[in-house]
């Protein structure tokens, strides 16, 4: 019998067949006889569509279809909302009239035989528009904030308003304050795979092979769409090169690509480029956030004032949970917080890795950075002075926290003892050093999950799950969960995920894969192993459904985040102003780490996304038409080899015996949250100068 | 992308003749297959010299000669090109991605196009891939543009880094076409935009690049190029400067500068090095020559930060002569 699988470092079992191309992602899917689709975006910010020259374009070699608003079917779009869907407004409903609301906008699809075919067509079809100036610009003094409609009850997930106290006169009568604006540029996910559906029709029944990170919503979404039961859609996605949560949410692609491929009779392949992922598919909304600390002259945290606004288009409520972590990452007894929303002139944003979260933090761990220099109080030593003992928001105690030990960990390993507490008075050469440090957090989530298990007679098994894997490793973990609990050896567990008529599964994101769809396996594993003791023993295979959930008392009683510190050491010329990370530790406490392998990896690429989001990452809208300027890999600056130094992730013991029966807690996200201000104060101990937007460039430390 | 013939070619007179009749050049292809890509080039007939002789490294006497085929790499890779001439190799090796530095070509290095967002928008006005249609990045998103040497039509940066070296270095450029063969300096092979952005360099048709000549001498040695830029690698310059120093006994007798990421074209900056002349090389020194090299410059909306930039660049790069690269 192997036990103590769960905690070895195996090696990913998908990793064969990624690196050999047997793996096969969304686009692989190649369908007989289908045909090619390429969208037509608006080329204006805001207006109508006057006209389309669809005659010439029809005429083109193997061209098949020219859809348009004018000749596509008026589809049902029946209501349908899951949770990863802004709970407010309605979902953009793709050709169905003239109204270009953001720039890239699908105005028309063009379907023929080949790609090349349907590019060129696409780039020859003349269309026609009464334009208008879009507000693309947050700071647009037009841009009218409005309270978001999901967050106006007070016992909503993510409130609007949040108070305990009174901090506004808490932070009037502070000895010592920090009072600034923060402001983070809109970032794309910019996953390696790009979005690609390929749609085939059997009479009313629908397959779609598409890239998504949640296959039973899409099924479900489609469904809506198309006016369909959902049974009739079948959503296949065994594998996922990156999403960062981009796939979560169905977005209109995929609508079209089913809709070609029933107008024309064929199987369809639509696959969106580089581009295009720049405002189709969701972005990380820029954001603006005034954060007020108030202390005493000790350190002692008197006062948090949080008021941050995110963009969002004009037809949907985007809302992720940019003030959360302020409630409860410091002890002090008046926190005000506030969230409002920005409508404007482009697509609806989306999560993208640490939505919210990474962007709340940055704030307030700069915040804090600032507040330690006025204090003259080391950082570290100025967290510890205010280190709560349950969650003061929710007035409960913590099912774990293990944030100072994380603190002690990486402060060790970085050899944060060496730092001068002296702004700029680190140097190597002619090079000026900083060492910054910021804290991290982000909800323990666990939504239900179901999944199947199946013994066969050969002493193998089969788990099949609703879930997917978009790069994390889970094929590989969840496998370690199923042989743990069979007491059988990886090689003999196959997993299966990604088909819609798998038992259901969350999302793939907000790090509770592990927890949820861990949970679920590991009960029908066990449910199995019941099954198969009752039963005689026949030589047919056994099998057994089961779900899981986080109990409901225990969720009441306790707050669950994961916690970790992150450390950055940057380098900064002070003749050039180039900035560059040198290295960076990071300690979390995630409660059971099940693959230390993996976890590292995650970490590891979690803090390359936190690097591109503090010193690179922007997505340039033009105000004239909301057009992003930069929607290329060669001038959206992601960190490339160069540009990533030695990375350390740890992992703290910690035993949560409340989140699940795992103990797992999820590191997806928060490997991210720290690594901006962390690297934002470093670039302050470099050089003195604080930058409070991201990402910090050349031109922000130049004036030095 | 539009269709398009694929011709290859065994003699330089093949290439030339067939270029005269209207057919363009593709040797690494990393410029004009990505543009013909997006249908910003729009070649009908494509010339393929990839195995022409021209991709020889030599030194003769004391030049460097770098066939038009050479790749980045290997140019950058070679051993006399870096014991003679670093700055020539330092710059290769700062442009681009290994991947594309691998593919291309030192010729069509030279003749690479803009990197201006809206030279590839078809649905935004450019003087320079449709003349005549106005120009976006003026009043538009211009943090990347040109301070020196702009007009009203076109504001688009020269994009090649080795181009700044060979600039500064007085590098030739030898040619031929279907009425024999030229050389010329470098520098004069770049056009300013004027009221014709999309006239960007000084060919005449048919002519093909054969080789580029470096003349070796004192302050080719004592040669630095420093690219400023926010990520470590695969990005443009913001801004560049390729730098020479001739010091004897103290002073110096030979200054050479040409600054990238600033210019229309690779950008010589003479009167830069004028004023170092005879001067013992210190920091003061080139701080006050640097200063110089914002004479005639006119920054946009937004790139500002340039007036600034450009001169800290010279400065250092000057200071990085006399360091080990
Ligand atoms: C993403 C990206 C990033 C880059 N970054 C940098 C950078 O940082 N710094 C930098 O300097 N460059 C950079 N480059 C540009 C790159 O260096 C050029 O694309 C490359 O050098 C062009 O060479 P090629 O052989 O591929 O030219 P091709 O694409 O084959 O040709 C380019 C042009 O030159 C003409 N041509 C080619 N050879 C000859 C010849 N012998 N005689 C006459 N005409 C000829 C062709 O007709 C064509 O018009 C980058 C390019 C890309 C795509
Ligand atoms: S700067 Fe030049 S290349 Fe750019 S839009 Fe203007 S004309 Fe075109």
């Amino acid at each position: 019998m192997t036990t103590n699988v769960i905690g070895n470092p195996l090696p990913r079992v998908d990793g064969r067949a990624k690196v050999t191309g047997a793996a096969r992602y969304a686009a692989d899917f190649n369908q007989g006889g289908q045909a090619y689709a390429v969208i037509v975006g608006a080329t204006v910010g805001l207006g109508r569509v006057t006209g389309i020259e669809t005659a010439p374009v029809e005429k083109m070699p193997g061209v098949v279809a020219v859809i348009t608003h004018r000749n596509a079917p008026r589809l049902p779009y029946a209501p349908h909302k899951s949770y990863i869907d802004p709970a407010t407004g309605e979902r953009l409903h793709v050709l169905q009239d003239d109204q270009v609301r953001f720039y890239g906008q699908p105005v028309a699809i063009v379907v023929a035989d080949t790609l090349d075919q349907a590019e060129r067509a696409a780039a020859a079809l003349r269309v026609s528009y009464t334009a208008e100036r879009p507000l693309v610009d947050p700071a647009d003094p037009k841009a009218r904030p409005v309270v978001p409609e999901a967050g106006k009850q007070p016992d909503a997930r993510l409130p609007a308003d949040t108070a305990r106290g009174n901090a506004d006169s808490a932070l009037a009568d502070a000895p010592v304050k920090v009072d600034a604006i923060y402001e983070i540029a809109r970032e794309n996910h910019n996953p390696m795979e790009p979005h690609a559906t390929v749609a085939a029709w059997n009479g009313n029944r629908l397959t779609l092979w598409s890239k998504s990170q949640f296959v039973v919503n899409e099924q479900a979404e489609i469904a809506a769409v198309f006016g369909l039961p959902p049974e009739n859609v079948q959503v296949i996605c065994p594998f996922i090169g990156g999403a960062f949560g981009t796939s979560l949410r169905t977005w209109p692609h995929v609508t079209l690509a089913a809709m070609a491929a029933r107008q024309v009779e064929r199987p369809v392949k639509l696959v969106l480029t580089r581009k295009q992922m720049f405002f189709m598919t969701g972005h990380r909304p820029r954001t603006l956030q005034r954060m007020a600390l108030g202390a005493t002259a000790d350190g002692k945290l008197t006062s948090i004032v949080h008021e941050g606004t995110g963009e969002t288009s004009r037809y949907e409520e985007f809302m992720e949970a940019l003030t959360s972590v302020t409630t409860f990452l410091y002890s002090t007894p008046n926190v005000r917080t506030r969230y409002r929303l920005l409508p404007l002139d482009i697509g609806t944003p989306n999560h993208m890795r640490g939505p919210g979260e990474a962007s709340g933090v940055f704030a307030l761990e700069c915040a804090v950075d600032e507040l330690s220099y006025k204090l003259g109080i080391d950082p570290i030593d100025l967290r510890r002075r205010n280190e709560p003992a349950i969650d003061e928001g929710e007035n409960k105690p913590f099912s774990s926290r293990s944030l100072m030990k994380c603190h002690d960990l990486a402060a060790e390993r970085f050899g944060w003892s060496r730092r001068l507490p002296v702004p700029r008075s680190m140097r190597d050469g002619r090079l000026l050093v900083g060492m910054g440090m910021a804290s991290a957090s982000y909800p323990a989530f666990h939504a239900p999950a179901n999944a199947r298990a199946r013994l066969l007679p050969d002493g193998t098994a089969e788990v099949e799950v609703a879930a997917s894997d978009m790069g994390p490793g889970t094929y590989t973990s969840m496998t370690q969960v199923a042989a743990e609990t069979l007491g059988l050896p990886v090689e003999r567990v196959r997993l299966s995920l990604g088909r819609s008529d798998y038992p259901p599964a969350p999302s793939h994101g907000g790090s509770w894969t592990m927890a949820s769809v861990g949970s679920a396996i590991r009960a029908a594993c066990m449910a199995v192993q019941e099954e198969a003791a009752r039963r005689p023993q026949d030589g047919r295979p056994v099998e057994a459904t089961a779900s899981a959930q986080r109990d409901p008392d225990v969720a009441a009683r306790f707050s669950m985040h994961s916690f970790g510190a992150v450390f950055a050491e940057v380098a900064v010329d002070p003749d050039v102003g180039t900035i560059r990370l040198r290295r960076a530790v990071g300690a979390y406490g995630i409660g059971r780490v099940v693959n230390p392998r993996l976890a590292r990896s995650q970490c590891i690429g979690g803090m390359i996304g936190g690097i591109g989001m503090a010193l690179m990452e922007r997505t340039v809208l033009d105000p004239r038409d909301g057009r992003p300027v930069n929607a290329h890999m060669a001038d959206y600056l992601l960190p490339v080899n160069l540009d990533i130094p030695q990375l350390e992730a740890h992992f703290v013991e910690e035993i949560d015996p409340h989140v699940n029966a795992l103990g797992v807690k999820g590191l997806g996200e928060i490997a991210l949250v720290g690594m901006a201000p962390a690297i934002a104060n470093a670039v302050f101990h470099a050089t003195g100068k604080r930058v409070r937007s991201l990402p910090i460039r050349i031109e922000d430390v130049l004036s030095v | 992308m539009l269709p398009f013939t694929l011709e290859k070619v065994t003699s330089v007179q093949a290439a030339i003749a067939a270029a005269s009749s209207g057919r363009r050049f593709i040797a690494g292809g990393t410029t004009l297959i990505d543009l013909m890509r997006e249908e910003v080039e729009q070649p009908a007939h494509l010339v393929d010299i990839n195995t022409l002789p021209l991709s020889e490294i030599r030194i003769e006497g004391s030049d460097l000669v770098i066939g038009a085929l050479a790749r980045m790499a290997d140019v950058a890779a070679h051993s006399d090109v870096q014991r003679l001439h670093p700055l020539v190799a330092e710059s290769l090796i700062e442009g681009a991605s290994p991947q594309l530095r691998n593919m291309a070509s030192i010729g069509g290095n030279l003749l690479q196009r803009v990197r201006c967002p809206y030279f590839r928008m078809h649905d935004a006005p450019c003087n320079k891939r449709t003349p005549n249609s106005g120009c976006a990045a003026i009043e538009g998103l211009n943090a990347g543009h040109a301070i020196l040497g702009t007009s009203d039509h076109c504001v688009a940066t020269h994009p090649s880094d080795v181009a700044v070296a060979l600039v500064a270095l007085d590098a030739t450029m030898q040619v031929r076409g279907p009425r024999g063969e030229r050389s010329f300096p470098v520098e004069e092979l770049f056009r300013l935009p004027g009221d014709t952005p999309h006239l960007e360099h000084t060919l005449l048709p048919g002519e093909l690049i054969l080789a580029v000549r470096v003349p070796g001498g004192p302050s080719s040695r004592r040669a630095r190029y420093l690219k400023v830029r926010d990520r470590a690698s695969y990005e443009f310059a913001l801004v560049s400067a390729a730098a020479a120093l001739d010091v004897e006994d103290g002073v110096i007798r030979q200054a050479r500068l040409a600054v990238g990421g600033v210019g229309t074209r690779p950008w010589r900056l003479r009167m830069v090095e004028k004023a170092l002349i005879g001067k013992a090389p210190d920091r003061k020194i080139f701080e006050t020559a640097a200063r110089l090299a914002l004479e005639g410059a006119r920054p946009l909306s937004g790139n500002h930060y340039k007036l600034e930039l450009l001169p800290r660049t010279i400065v250092r790069a000057f200071e990085m002569t006399g360091e080990a690269a």
